[in-house]
């Protein structure tokens, strides 16, 4: 890495080139290195195990672009190219799974081979090496800033697309018998879905004039204190209603949670699974399910 | 505006209008309490389909009508809660523990008549 502190010192230097001039002789240096560093690059991103989630050869095609793009934005300044590169690189990689620590650090990997060259290049003339440095370290800078940056904001669009998504989701209450109804709950729950579950769920006991309600939370892995407690009191004023709920496939860590927080285990009625959930509430409303085929 | 308390054969009902005063509300407890034994009684069905809030008073009121019904040998049950006063008063810890409920007065004789069917 450059030490900034020797520029001070050169200040009564006479600046014999422009800062324009430098960064072409720079951009010419990278053209005419472009294999060699380009494959330097790449070895020293398969030596500290980024990227991973790609193979080696969509690493290099990868790095080609990236490479030309970067010298290109050296080059010329304009920042728009390299952003929507990386705008269009990170809508590809990210759904492989690729973290945003990669992107960044093969950025920084790439301009920390691309100094080194430039040590290596200018090593018998370290005032000429500062003035390169000094054109090539704030355009260096901008480019991983500006890919860093289009990479977190592509990925935060996914995050909110999926947000959406899962909001779109309906949580559908559903009737099963006449005055029993079902209501599936799959995903992560947050306050604002339980919200709306609850919701719906009220709705739906009116309108259906459900007087049991089996809650399934199979699918649901984990719920935090607040969701838990949301649920608890989703119970409760389901009970106002009339109706009796049933929550099935509580699983042993929302059971941790539902001990945690002290709920009172008379006020939840709960079956193991949803066969069982919607047995009970068969036997609850007076259903009796028999088979034709073996008459009792 | 007193709240009328009807006799419905072996039941009461009275139903909340949407604007009770507290002193209304007072006035009404102590009219069902008194007339459950009157009558004999059996049981007492509290409509509230009219109101669309809740405040903390009406639900304690609620809470202790059923709770001096069942003392003077009788039970409540309590219909019509709004979906959406109900999640208030959960959200308000307002429960009403031990108190039966159902959607509307339909479903309130209905469960009545089943209870009361068996220990004829």
């Amino acid at each position: 890495m450059a030490k900034r502190d020797n520029t001070s010192t050169d200040i009564e230097l006479k600046r014999t080139e422009e800062p324009s001039e430098l960064l072409r002789e720079l951009v010419a240096h990278l053209r005419q290195n472009r294999t060699q560093l380009r494959e330097e690059w790449v070895v020293r991103i398969s030596e500290t195990r980024l990227l991973t989630a790609m193979t080696k050869e969509e690493i290099f095609a990868e790095a080609t672009s990236v490479y030309d793009s970067y010298v290109e934005a050296l080059e010329t300044e304009a920042f728009e190219a390299l952003q929507a590169y990386a705008r269009n690189l990170s809508e590809r990689i990210i759904p492989r799974g690729v973290e945003t620590h990669e992107v960044v650090g093969i950025v920084l990997l790439l301009r920390d081979v691309l100094a080194r060259s430039l040590f290596a290049k200018y090593q018998t003339d370290f005032k000429k090496l500062n003035r390169i440095l000094d054109a090539y370290e704030p355009a260096a800078n901008r480019i991983a800033n500006t890919v860093a940056v289009g990479f977190v904001q592509e990925r935060e669009r996914v995050i909110r697309q999926q947000q959406e998504a899962i909001r779109e989701l309906s949580t559908p209450v559903l009737q099963v018998r006449e005055r029993l109804l079902i209501l599936p709950i799959i995903g992560v729950i947050d306050p604002q879905r339980a919200r709306q579950l609850t919701e719906q769920l009220l709705r739906g006991i009116r309108t259906n004039r459900a007087k049991v309600v089996v809650i399934d939370i199979t699918g649901v892995a984990a719920m935090d204190v607040t969701v838990a407690n949301h649920l608890v009191q989703t119970v409760e004023a389901s009970r106002l209603l009339g109706a009796t709920v049933i929550v099935t496939g509580l699983s042993p860590e929302i059971a941790q949670t539902l001990v945690t927080i002290g709920v009172d285990l008379g006020k939840m009625n709960t079956v193991g699974d949803l066969q069982g959930g919607i047995e009970q509430a068969e036997r609850l409303l007076g259903y009796k399910v028999a088979s034709i085929t073996e008459p009792n | 505006m007193e709240v009328p308390i009807l006799k419905q054969g072996a039941f009461l009902i009275a139903t909340f209008q949407a604007a009770l005063s507290d002193a209304d509300l007072n006035q009404l407890r102590m009219g069902l309490v008194q007339q459950v034994v009157k009558f004999r009684s059996r049981a007492v069905i509290v409509d509230v389909t009219a109101m669309d809030v809740m405040d903390s008073f009406a639900s304690r009121t609620l809470r202790e009508i059923a709770h001096m019904i069942r003392l003077r040998g009788a039970e409540t049950v309590i219909v019509g809660i709004q979906p959406e006063v109900a999640f208030a008063m959960v959200q308000l810890g307002l429960t009403l523990e031990g108190v039966a409920t159902a959607l509307d007065l339909e479903e309130g004789l209905a469960y009545l008549n089943e209870r009361f069917r068996i220990t004829k």
